[in-house]
């Protein structure tokens, strides 16, 4: 069972309490009329699925509620970085070198 | 090859069993191939062995990053099935179940198909308004599936609990007696010899680790850890590991890869006579017939390709199944294992062709592949070799995420994801 950082309440807690909602990073078209089919698809259904480190979006559902998002290797499932909605995107890779010295 | 019969097991006997031979050959790649099947499970050596059958090629490598069979083809629970909702699937689903009776005479080799019935339970109304609508859809589309009152669920499956005291109540079931098991290895040993004696190329332990495409834009062939394979055709049926394979190429595919997990009891005499499952509270079991009570647990909700998962997850099913059938409450568990499923958005699969020529791709069977794997590999086979889909296959094109027209089976496919 995976260990989870929340940065809200600003504690650990079993990954019992979370719920992962997928990708993060992904912006609905802000004029979503003149979208393409592609550029829909795209937004709807196409995720990265990296075999290694993944950016992604954590609730914390039986805790504060609040969705944050963490950085954390696919493989490993260690989480590497925990930061709140809203903060930029961090560098993946340097993450990833920094978690494989 | 030296053909399975009763006279050859006789033969063999008088030499204690010493004398059987190489079920297939370990060859070293050649420079080209005319195809080259990336991932030797169930699919692609089926697709190897249908590509050489009936479509006449004989020039195939299968190249596997482990061992054949080792990845979700030797870790599901081996559920055949095909009570799914849409025509679409309805028509893939059947072709597999009509193929797996009579796999074992075509590959001569026992892939030991029991046709042992696969029941569903319903436990709340949303349940029997679904389950009903799959029965009627599947009468519709040709497909055997009957509604059971929870007595006669019982009848069918004695160990179960109908009372009406458990938390959730068995309220009545579907049952499709066509659906069963079979041994998941052997399946993936039957193809890969069948395959091998028609002159495939299986060759194991070699990581795909780019596929190179031509100034046309088409496929050039793939590198390995054994250097550049030439082929004008690849098929890529990598499941878990498919959007890794993908970027390779250049091509996102709408693709999640999410751990599933399995285990099972100790062995005990025949106990179980049926497969049983329960999507409402995710219980999943059948009796293989080494005498293991095979117990299929659900997925992680993220991305992982680690192979294993939390124990949460098998712990309830676990709860499930002894609240179901309570003579398991003190049965001890052997072996709990992961495997990394590709899901797709819509929960079924895909089997196309890609935007890049000459590359092809079978995957997203997400927590239920094992049981096409037969009608799978058949028309998958026909959409290489015919460079266009097989008509069966033609829906579960990857153009269907642009167009809308997707396949939703999220209600049919076992596990909650």
């Amino acid at each position: 069972m995976l260990l989870i950082y929340c940065p809200y309440c600003e504690v650990e807690r079993s990954e019992l309490e979370f719920a992962c909602r997928g990708e993060a990073h992904i912006a609905r078209p802000a004029d979503p009329s003149t979208q393409s089919d592609e550029e829909w698809a795209e937004y709807l259904y196409l995720r990265t699925n990296p075999k290694g480190v993944h950016a992604e979006r954590w609730r914390h559902i039986h805790g504060c509620g609040r969705f944050f998002n963490a950085v954390r290797d696919t493989v490993s499932d260690k989480f590497l970085k925990v930061y709140k909605t809203g903060e930029p995107k961090p560098g993946l890779e340097a993450i990833a070198k920094e978690a494989n010295q | 090859m030296k053909r399975y019969s009763f006279l050859e097991l006789a033969k063999n006997a008088f030499s204690a069993h010493h004398n059987w031979g190489r079920q297939w050959r370990a060859p070293e790649p050649k420079a080209e191939y005319d195809v080259i099947i990336v991932g030797a499970g169930g699919h692609g050596l089926g697709t190897a062995y249908y590509l050489a059958k009936e479509h006449g090629i004989r020039n195939i490598a299968v190249i596997e990053k482990g061992w054949l069979g080792g990845g979700n083809t030797g870790r599901n629970t081996t559920i055949i099935r095909s009570n799914y909702l849409w025509e679409e699937s309805a028509a893939l689903y059947n072709h597999a179940v009509k193929l797996w009776d009579g796999l074992s005479q075509d590959l001569n080799y026992n892939v030991m198909y029991s046709a042992r019935g696969v029941m569903m339970l319903a436990h709340t109304v949303h349940d029997i308004q679904v389950f009903k609508r799959h029965v009627h859809a599947n009468r519709l589309a040709g497909v055997q599936n009957e509604w059971l009152t929870p007595e006669e669920a019982k009848e069918y499956c004695p160990p179960l609990n109908i009372s009406k005291n458990i938390r959730y109540p068995v309220v009545g079931a579907a049952l499709q007696r066509v659906g069963g098991t079979a041994r998941h290895d052997a399946v993936a040993w039957g193809y890969a010899r069948a395959a091998d004696e028609l002159g495939v190329d299986i060759i194991q332990n070699c990581a795909v680790t780019g596929i190179r495409r031509a100034a046309d834009g088409s496929v050039e062939g793939v590198d390995t850890a054994k250097g550049f394979i030439k082929a004008k055709k690849v098929g890529v049926v990598a499941a878990g590991h498919t959007s890794v394979l993908m970027d390779m190429a250049g091509i996102r595919v709408p693709l999640e890869s999410n751990p599933l997990q399995a285990l099972v009891s100790e062995p005990v005499k025949p106990a179980f006579p049926c497969v049983v499952m329960s999507n409402t509270i995710h219980a999943y079991i059948s009796q293989s017939d080494k005498g293991e009570l095979v117990i299929g647990a659900g997925t992680d909700q993220f991305v992982s390709y680690s192979q294993t998962g939390g124990i949460q997850i098998p712990i309830h099913t676990i709860d499930a199944i002894c609240e179901l059938f309570p003579m398991f409450r003190r049965m001890r568990m052997l072996r709990n294992w992961g495997g990394t499923v590709d899901v797709t958005p819509d929960r079924s699969p895909i089997i196309a062709k890609t935007p890049v020529p000459g590359l092809f791709v079978n995957c997203g069977w997400g927590t239920g592949g094992f049981k096409a794997t037969p009608g799978s590999a058949n028309v998958f086979a026909h959409t290489i070799a015919k460079d266009e889909p097989h008509p069966i296959a033609a829906p579960f094109s990857l153009e269907r995420f642009r167009t809308g027209r997707l396949i939703d089976e999220a209600a049919a496919a076992a596990v909650a994801h």
